[in-house]
């Protein structure tokens, strides 16, 4: 507080001593700034449409809808570099984002691999049913005891430590979070993964 | 002084390193000008064009490091257009044409076309260090050729540009025999990364100090890079993303106690929070820490994170810190010098980010901050006040309101008192941005006080032609002045010709300056180059009482240049 009074103190100072923006005899500095703020200040660019005239120091125009709708967005304003504001990313976003979580899929004796995107799946049915028609196989019915019964396939997954786990043991979020690259195994090996635990 | 040879001169002129200082020592006189251009290595060109190629190679045989900015600085805002100019093509051809053995180029705001990535890896043998801040126009091939052919490339440093990635093969492209880097910044790429590849180049890179990755490089790979490269001074982290009851997070904890010499830290483009105790242990020695693209990190972790940081003295953040946050990094951070508030949140409305109290707190605690952007919700003329009193030191002091004509919101005034105590109070302030509601005394009070001022940002301010007359007379040092949506014209613009041949540009949008004001100023200044950008009327030549939307005028050597867009008109 003490330093405001000494500035309000200079600050006559300098009003005694210096130019001013108002005709000879106006005093008060403070009314006038705020007459000036609200009537000859430059509008904003969506409500420039709406005040015609142009605006100097012309009294005649009083409009109190100056202040910028709140939601305005004005172009280059706030001045963020286009970079900086491409890159923020939405709050709060998940870890496993929607946005493409894009993991390999191979299938033994196939000549090459896919990738698919696990975020655009909601569960197990959907994905199996996705692999099924890109592979053109079939998956057996799933149970825990005996894994995948009733075909040679059996989808598998890498997951973070790096063992191979059969898809569908644990809980949905659990595998998209841990699931590093598939693998639908054929044959003996398959069998073999489905018994025991 | 013409009693000593030559050499002693030149050896004399050897301490001096400043490019102003330089400057001024070729002033002096003819012999005095002509040792030091036959021995400056170092040359600076602020506006790319205020000059041509052919006058700097003329003029400095010599030259090794070269900087070079194109675009205005409201280019940044998307207030330039696109093809405005600002091509480095020209610069690299004349060099590579010439006898200059260029080693290191570094560039701003210009646009790099993958053309002259190329032409500038085959041209010079020795080159060095190519740093690339905001630019754009190129693609990982113009990388690819950079990393093949530099042989002896010890800083490649890519800084928040605009790239095409089309491949992560560029970074294979780096040779076996390539061991010299000792910086590497590639965290503005956005595509997959040859991750083997980057793990051998810093295997066999011993001198690596700095190294800051992209989103693409997992932490598995952070982990494996550290392993090998300890010695690591500034570290930008990928996605910093794992399970941290994991073996690879545990390997990071440990690994991360071996690197002591950390003392830059930036990334966390994605980031789990949980595992953020890992590198607890270098915070305590760190000096710079940029956390302003690490959305992932939530106020409580954030201002976890900042306890631990004592000694820092650049911080960089977002406003999720909150006002709170910041009384913890004015208690914790004591060295503070730099502090910038980035929006995490910009067209929010009304989310209470960080308001007045926060910068109160750290003024009040970090009494050797000198430099400031501070993105805000609003301010007001006391705190401005006691800010100016309790940090007198500001060399840079830059304030954003979020709603650009915001008043004081506690007493509905206008800020000028506010910015007139920081005017007043920092006697050695360079570099000022003004926002909120502001009539003419604020400029009154920026002529009058600030004395070293060489740039100043403008944007929804003043009253009349007298603001902006205020500052052209009394800054005596100002260089740079943008400004936009200001009600300043033709009387404003004219009344002072002679002073925009001492600074280096102008620019004026959406004022009240006219094509009539801007010919006159053409005609009597015509070592000036007065560009109007005329987006929307294709070369409607209108009436001299036609706004002007958009001008920018500079000084320059050459004239108009040749490379000007349909829509930008050299008057």
């Amino acid at each position: 507080m003490e330093s405001k009074v000494a500035y309000d103190n200079e600050l006559n100072l300098i009003k005694a001593t210096e130019l001013r923006l108002g005709l000879p005899g106006t005093d008060d500095r403070e009314e006038q700034a705020l007459f000036s703020a609200r009537n000859n200040k430059r509008p904003l660019p969506d409500t420039s449409k709406e005040c015609g005239s142009k605006k100097n120091s012309d009294a005649r125009h009083v409009d109190n809808e100056t202040a910028p709708p709140a939601k305005a967005q004005i172009v280059g304003w706030p001045p963020i570099r286009s970079y900086r504001k491409n890159n923020l990313q939405p709050k709060k976003s998940d870890q496993a984002e929607a946005a493409g979580i894009y993991l390999k899929v191979s299938m033994d004796g196939a000549p090459y691999l896919r990738k698919i995107d696990l975020g655009i799946y909601k569960g197990y049915p959907e994905l199996l049913k996705a692999l099924e028609s890109m592979f053109k196989f079939t998956i057996g019915e799933y149970s825990e005891r005996e894994g995948y019964k009733g075909s040679e396939y059996a989808p598998t997954y890498e997951d973070k430590d790096g063992d191979w786990m059969l898809v569908g043991d644990v809980p949905w979020d659990m595998f998209m979070s841990s699931c590093k690259r598939l693998r639908i195994m054929k044959g003996s090996e398959a069998r073999g993964l489905g018994c025991g635990v | 002084m013409n009693y000593f040879p030559d050499e002693v001169l030149e050896h004399v002129f050897d301490f001096v390193a400043s490019h102003r200082d330089r400057n001024a020592v070729s002033l002096v006189c003819r012999l005095w000008h002509r040792v030091e251009r036959l021995s400056r290595q170092r040359v600076f060109v602020g506006n790319c064009y205020a000059l041509s190629p052919q006058i700097l190679i003329a003029r400095f045989p010599g030259l090794k490091s070269l900087t070079l900015k194109g675009k205005p600085h409201f280019a940044d805002f998307n207030l330039v257009p696109h093809d405005w100019g600002g091509y480095v093509q020209p610069w690299i051809e004349a060099l590579s044409n010439s006898r200059i053995g260029l080693e290191e180029l570094r560039l701003k705001r210009m646009v790099v076309s993958d053309e002259s990535l190329e032409l500038l890896s085959r041209s010079f043998a020795n080159f060095k260090s190519l740093v690339l801040v905001s630019c754009e126009g190129f693609t990982t091939v113009g990388l690819a050729a950079i990393a093949a052919n530099c042989r002896f490339l010890r800083e490649l440093d890519l800084q928040e540009n605009e790239i095409d990635d089309h491949s992560g093969h560029w970074l294979s492209c780096f040779p076996d025999s390539c061991t010299s880097l000792i910086s590497l910044n590639f965290a503005c790429l956005k595509g997959e990364i040859n991750l083997a590849a980057l793990e051998r180049l810093v295997a066999r890179s011993p001198n690596l100090r700095s190294l800051r990755l992209n989103r693409a490089v997992p932490l598995e790979t952070l982990q494996n890079i550290l392993m090998r490269a300890p010695q690591l001074v500034d570290l930008g982290t990928g996605s910093y993303v794992h399970d941290p009851d994991s073996e690879t997070y545990n390997k990071l904890k440990h690994t991360i106690l071996k690197c002591k010499s950390i003392r830059n830290l930036s990334g966390f483009l994605e980031v789990a929070p949980r595992c953020l105790p890992a590198i607890y242990p270098i915070c305590l020695n760190l000096t710079s820490l940029n956390l302003s693209y690490a959305a992932g990190i939530h106020g409580s972790e954030l201002v976890k994170l900042i306890r631990h940081c004592a000694k820092l003295q650049r911080l960089w953040i977002l406003d999720c810190i909150g006002d709170k946050g910041l009384e913890v990094v004015a208690s914790t951070c004591k060295e503070l010098q730099e502090l910038r508030v980035f929006p995490s949140d910009p067209f929010g409305v009304g989310h209470a980010a960080v308001t007045e109290n926060g910068l109160v707190a750290i003024s009040v605690g970090c009494p050797k901050l000198h430099s400031l952007l501070y993105f805000c919700q609003q301010m007001t003329n006391a705190a401005l006040i006691a800010v100016a009193k309790n940090c007198p030191n500001f060399i840079r002091f830059r304030l954003c309101i979020l709603d650009p004509t915001k008043p004081d919101p506690v007493t509905m005034q206008p800020l000028d008192n506010g910015f007139g105590a920081i005017v007043q109070s920092c006697k050695r302030l360079r570099r000022l941005s003004l926002s909120g509601l502001l009539t003419d005394w604020v400029f009154l009070y920026i002529g009058m006080y600030a004395e070293q001022l060489e740039m100043l940002s403008v944007a929804f301010a003043g009253d009349s032609d007298k603001g902006m007359l205020y500052v052209l007379n009394g800054c005596k040092k100002l260089r740079k002045l943008e400004i936009r949506d200001s009600p300043f014209g033709n009387k404003a613009l004219l009344t002072d010709v002679g002073k925009y041949e001492t600074m280096r540009s102008l620019w004026m949008s959406s004022c009240e300056v006219t094509l009539g004001g801007c010919k006159t100023l053409a005609k009597e200044m015509p070592r000036l180059n007065v560009e109007i950008i005329n987006e929307h009327d294709q070369m409607e030549i209108g009436s001299d009482e036609q706004r002007v939307e958009k001008m920018y005028l500079y000084r320059t050597l050459v004239g108009p240049r040749k490379d000007a867009p349909e829509f930008v008109w050299t008057l």
